[in-house]
């Protein structure tokens, strides 16, 4: 289990429906590549975040594959319809099978 | 012409020059490229890929990559050990087919990303970014 790991979301807090919103995701963790050495010479094992996803009231947005060239504290931005009033789901997976989840709610405005 | 050591070292330096350069594809890119398309033709159109001309720091490299039409875009850099960097996959909810992402450069390498569209047809663009300090640790 890295730690320290804490995602951050940025999702507006209202939209009209059928508007486009742009989602900005970070999560802090050290996406260890697998590549590096420590001091000794051993290879320091890969323990990398390998998957993120962001669904809203169930559907899919995106679902991005991540191998060990994605930068330390992983960030995504992206693009996302609102039909209707609801929640953002986003859910990061750890090599480790740790699961790191965190959602934010959006209001449908006028 | 006389074959001094001062000549000698010239020429050995030109021949290692003209071996060297052509070897940059790996196969391991190759294979990645096969895996996502399964053989079938890569293509130009549908996508952009836009990364910076020169990364001073090779740890975190600012990509975004764009196409109107893809169900997933596949980026990866031929210059890494492992040349995968991610695969987006587009949901029923995403409104545009774009993303963007912070990637490990190890060094001065093409940056390319295949998008496969909805017709099932494959397109590919690039893009060469010179890093200045590598990142992929050593």
């Amino acid at each position: 289990m890295a730690s320290g790991v804490k995602p951050r979301v940025k999702v507006p807090k209202t939209a009209a429906v059928g508007d486009t919103i742009t989602i900005k995701t970070l999560i802090s963790h050290k996406m260890e590549s697998g590549q590096r050495k420590d001091k000794e010479g051993n290879v320091i094992p890969r323990s990398i975040i390998n998957r993120f996803t962001c669904d809203f009231n169930g559907e899919n947005v995106v679902d991005v594959k991540m191998e060990p060239a994605i930068s330390t504290n992983p960030y995504f931005e992206f693009e996302a319809k609102v039909p209707e009033a609801g929640e953002f789901k986003f859910t990061w997976y750890d090599d480790d099978g740790s699961v790191y989840e965190t959602s934010k709610s959006i209001a449908i405005s006028g | 012409m006389e074959l001094t050591r001062r000549n000698a070292i010239l020429m050995g330096t030109g021949a290692l020059l003209i071996a060297g350069v052509p070897l940059r594809v790996s196969s391991a890119t190759e294979d990645a490229i096969a895996a996502f398309t399964g053989g079938a033709d890569v293509g130009v159109g549908d996508i952009s890929l836009i990364a910076p001309e020169i990364a001073e720091n090779g740890n975190t490299v600012p990509i975004e990559v764009a196409s109107e039409t893809a169900a997933e875009i596949l980026v990866l850099a031929t210059g890494n050990p492992t040349p995968g960097v991610a695969i987006f996959k587009f949901g029923p909810l995403s409104a545009s087919r774009a993303a963007s992402t912070r990637i490990r450069l190890a060094g001065t390498q093409d940056v390319v990303a295949i998008a496969k569209l909805e017709d099932g047809s494959f397109v590919q663009a690039s893009s060469t970014v010179k890093v200045t300090i590598g990142g992929c640790g050593g």
